[in-house]
Formats: structure tokens, sequence, C-alpha cells
């Protein structure tokens, strides 16, 4: 690899930027990986490339792709399709590309109910003609005019193409992009379809841990919500009733949010064997509970548990009714 | 739709509710003949996953069978089965899930009727409430 640059693309599907900003953010260690790469695309947030040009490379002509984002706009699906035919090696870049993340809570309401807030019901909104965005508009009778497509759902990633390789986090932590970039370069890459971690959970690499305060687990006497009370600073957080996702997440963010006393939210995505990320959270929190009236005041579970994956869940999206 | 059967899963622990439905074939009680039950060794085994595939795969209702309270063959299974109930039912109607399509109870194994009875109500409320919409993902 050392005469040979790597050839790396980056795709921003429907993602907030983050994402992009943490590749951004390795800047300093970045110079030492640098001489190694050449982006031919970064777009449509950091390189001045358009989506042609993408469009225009010979196919399997990049080294790597990562894709952040999840799939809502048919230029989403299109755009992450030219990736697949373009790249060797296809990652689903952060919690977005890989679970459906933050934006996936929106499979709780159908399309209709989404248009009908953004464009109608909000105090801001003035629009008396009730017009909605439309995928194609002919103008003036000559000029047509296009957007992409809003689709009725979002989906993750690889329920639109092949992914090879998955990453966690929102946004993955900087470390992580760099491990894997190395891990690329280097070819010590993990078998395709896996995800690049560390394998270990949040409360493996959490200090808070029971098994390394030498406290014993008991079982968990009050749910709290986030915004109650002040959590003792050195106790597992789950043990003090704060619905903590540490158990089931990956932990290769080094249990970031713990440490500033906040409850893992499951960014890093579901620990190897997890085939539902929510639904094992119902396991694990279940089973801590002291009782059954406790299950009642956890808040809201299912955006509580499927907080980052929703659309890459076993039921995806909110079963409407007949 | 006047063609329809539900399609109905029940996961009976084998200590107490299997022996329950043997029993009630024994004493020849009638119940619906469209349930499947699926042997696990407690209602405790039953993971969410479980629940949620069956539903996946078209099932219209998934009963949870096990021991009473006091009677698990592994002492604890049952009160971990019905947290996780609890916890599994309050996801499953926030998905638009209807909640009578998943029921859990405690029938022992001398409670063959129950049993029967049991099924019967099931498949009625079933019946009434017409297939489940759960289909393919997104
Ligand atoms: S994973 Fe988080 S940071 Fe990345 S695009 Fe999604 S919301 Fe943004
Ligand atoms: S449950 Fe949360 S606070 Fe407790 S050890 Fe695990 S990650 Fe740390
Ligand atoms: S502790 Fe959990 S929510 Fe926080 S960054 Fe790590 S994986 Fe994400």
């Amino acid at each position: 690899m050392a005469d040979k640059k790597l050839r790396l693309a980056v795709l921003m599907a429907g993602a907030c930027g983050g994402c992009d900003m943490a590749i951004v953010d390795i800047s300093e260690t970045l110079v030492d990986v640098l001489p190694s790469l050449e982006v031919v695309f970064w777009a449509p947030t950091v390189a001045d490339v358009k989506y042609k040009d993408l469009e225009a490379m010979p196919d399997k002509s990049v080294d790597v792709g990562l894709i952040s984002g999840m799939i809502r706009l048919d230029e989403h699906e299109h755009m992450s399709k030219v990736m697949r035919a373009k790249c060797n090696v296809v990652v689903a870049y952060g919690a977005c590309a890989a679970m459906g993340g933050i934006p996936g809570m929106a499979n709780m309401h159908t399309k209709e109910d989404i248009f009908q807030t953004a464009y109608f019901d909000t105090f801001s909104t003035d629009n008396p003609d009730g017009i909605t965005p439309q995928p194609h508009y002919l103008m003036d009778g000559k000029y047509d005019l296009t957007l992409p497509e809003f689709y009725p759902y979002v989906r993750p990633i690889q329920s639109v193409i092949d992914v090879d390789y998955f990453i966690g986090g929102c946004p993955p932590h900087h470390s992580v992009v760099l491990n894997a970039l190395v891990a690329i370069l280097k070819g010590e890459l993990p078998p395709k379809g896996s995800w690049i971690t560390n394998g270990k959970a949040v409360c493996d690499v959490c200090p808070r841990n029971p098994r390394n305060t030498d406290e014993k687990r008991e079982l968990v006497k009050e749910v709290r919500r986030t915004i109650e009370g002040d959590p003792d600073e050195n106790k597992c957080l789950l043990q003090q009733g704060y619905m903590c996702l540490g158990p089931i997440t990956q932990g290769d963010c080094g249990a970031l949010c713990t440490k500033v006393n906040i409850p893992c939210a499951g960014c890093g995505g579901p620990i190897p064997g997890v085939k539902d990320f929510g639904l094992r959270a119902i396991s694990a929190i279940a089973s801590i509970l002291d009782n059954e009236e406790l299950v009642e005041q956890i808040p809201s579970p299912v955006k509580l548990f499927y907080r980052y994956s929703l659309p890459s869940s076993m039921l995806g999206k909110k079963v409407k009714k007949a | 739709m006047s063609e329809w059967t539900p399609n109905l899963i029940v996961f009976a622990c084998n200590w107490c509710t299997y022996q329950g439905a043997d029993l009630a074939g024994s004493l020849r009680y009638d119940y619906p003949a469209n349930i499947k039950i699926i042997r696990v060794p407690c209602s405790g085994r039953v993971e969410p996953e479980f629940v949620v595939e069956a539903f996946k795969r078209g099932a219209d209702g998934v009963f949870i069978g096990g021991c009473h309270p006091g009677d698990c063959h592994y002492k604890e299974g049952n009160y971990k089965a019905i947290r996780r109930f609890d916890l599994l039912k309050r996801i499953l109607i926030d998905m638009g899930i209807e909640k009578e399509r998943f029921q859990l109870e405690w029938i022992s194994g001398s409670e063959g009727k129950r049993f029967a009875e049991a099924m019967t109500t099931f498949e009625k409320n079933i019946r009434e409430l017409g297939p489940c919409r759960v289909k393919e993902g997104v």
C-alpha cells in the first residue's frame, strides 16, 4: 500500500453532517494517514466535486467508500448505489447509516403525518395555498424542475445496497474513524459484513461497572428519568435507576457518555450477536428490575430503546391501522 | 375475508402449560385447532425476539403460557418473563400492535380445562380483531 495511495470516497446521504465532521476531526492524526490517502469524492459537504463526477468514474476504481446518513430520499438511494458500483469496499458509517439513527424515529409516523406537521401545523408555518414539495414541476410550460422524492419511511443503507462493514456512533468517535482507516490501509479488516469494532460492550469499558468498583449488583428498585436527581458520579447508572443501555451497546467510544454522568443511549450499535437492539434492551432491562410496577415507569420505551435503530429493527416501523 | 382463520402461536413452558395442554388433550376438552404450540423449557426462555419473529412470519396472536408464580421449575424464570412481557407489550402497543394479540397467562399442569378455555378466549379475541398487519419491515 505504501507506493499506491488509497482512493477514498465519502458520501453524505440522509445525514446531519456530524459524521463528516468526525472525519475532519481526526485532522491532527489525519496528517499521518493523509500521505497514503487520496480523497477522490466527498460530497455534498467537503470536496468541490459533484455527483456526476463520481458517476463518471470507472466501476470499482475507488478503494473505500464511506456512506453517512440514512435513506430517506431517492437521491440517497441512487447515490448509495453509485457508491456501491464505484467502491471496492463500502462502509455504512455512523449510527444513521448502519441502523437508521435518530432520523429513524420518524418511522413512528407516516409521511403524511410528517408533511402535515412540517408544512401546515407548526406555529411558524405560513402556507395558505397548502403547497407541499413535489418531485416534479413544469414551470412556464417548459422548465421541468425536479426535487428528490421523499420516501414513506427511513431505511438504513444495507436495505438498498450490499454493505461490507459497519461503524457505529452518532457520530463515530474520531479515534474509531482513524482506527478503521488504518485497518483498511494495512488491509487488516474483519470478515465482510461485520462491524469494525473492538467487540466490547460499553459496560466493559465503563469505570462505573460494579465489577470494577467491587460493588454487588442488585435488582433496581426505582426508575429515574435523566432529568431527575443527580446521579452519583461513581456508581453504575443502571443500578441507580437510570436506563443506561451500556450492557448491549458496543463500547468503541470508551464509555464517553457515562464518564460525564449521562446514561448510554445506544449510539454505538448492538454488541455482536444481537439481532434487534431494542428487543434485547427489553431483556437486559427487564431482568434487572425489582418488580413489575417499575416497567410502567420507564418513559416511552420505543423511543428510549430504539433511539438509534428503529429502521433496522425487526419491526422497522409503526404498523399502520387498517 | 370469511375464509380467514387466525394464525396463533403459543409458547408453552415444558413443566406447566405444556402439561396442561396435554391434559386438555387426554380429557378431550375442545379448543381451537388453529393453535400452534411451541414447547419451551420455561416462559423465561421466550425472548422478545421470538415473539416479534412470530408476528413477522404471519402470526395474528402470540400467547405465552408459564407456571404460576412460585411454581417455576427454574425458580424465577416466570418472574423474568412477566417483566419482559410487560415491557414488550408496551413496545408492541407503541408500534401499533393491539394488546390483545399478545397474552401471558399462568396455566399449571393440572389445569387442562383452563388451558382449553384460555385458548378458546384467545382465539375469539383475535378473530374479532382480524388479521395482524405486521408485514415486512421498511
Ligand atoms: S449518525 Fe449522528 S452524527 Fe452521523 S449523520 Fe446520523 S445523526 Fe448525524
Ligand atoms: S450500565 Fe451504564 S453505568 Fe452501568 S456499568 Fe454499564 S455502561 Fe456503566
Ligand atoms: S456511551 Fe453509548 S450513547 Fe454515549 S457515545 Fe458511547 S455508545 Fe454512544
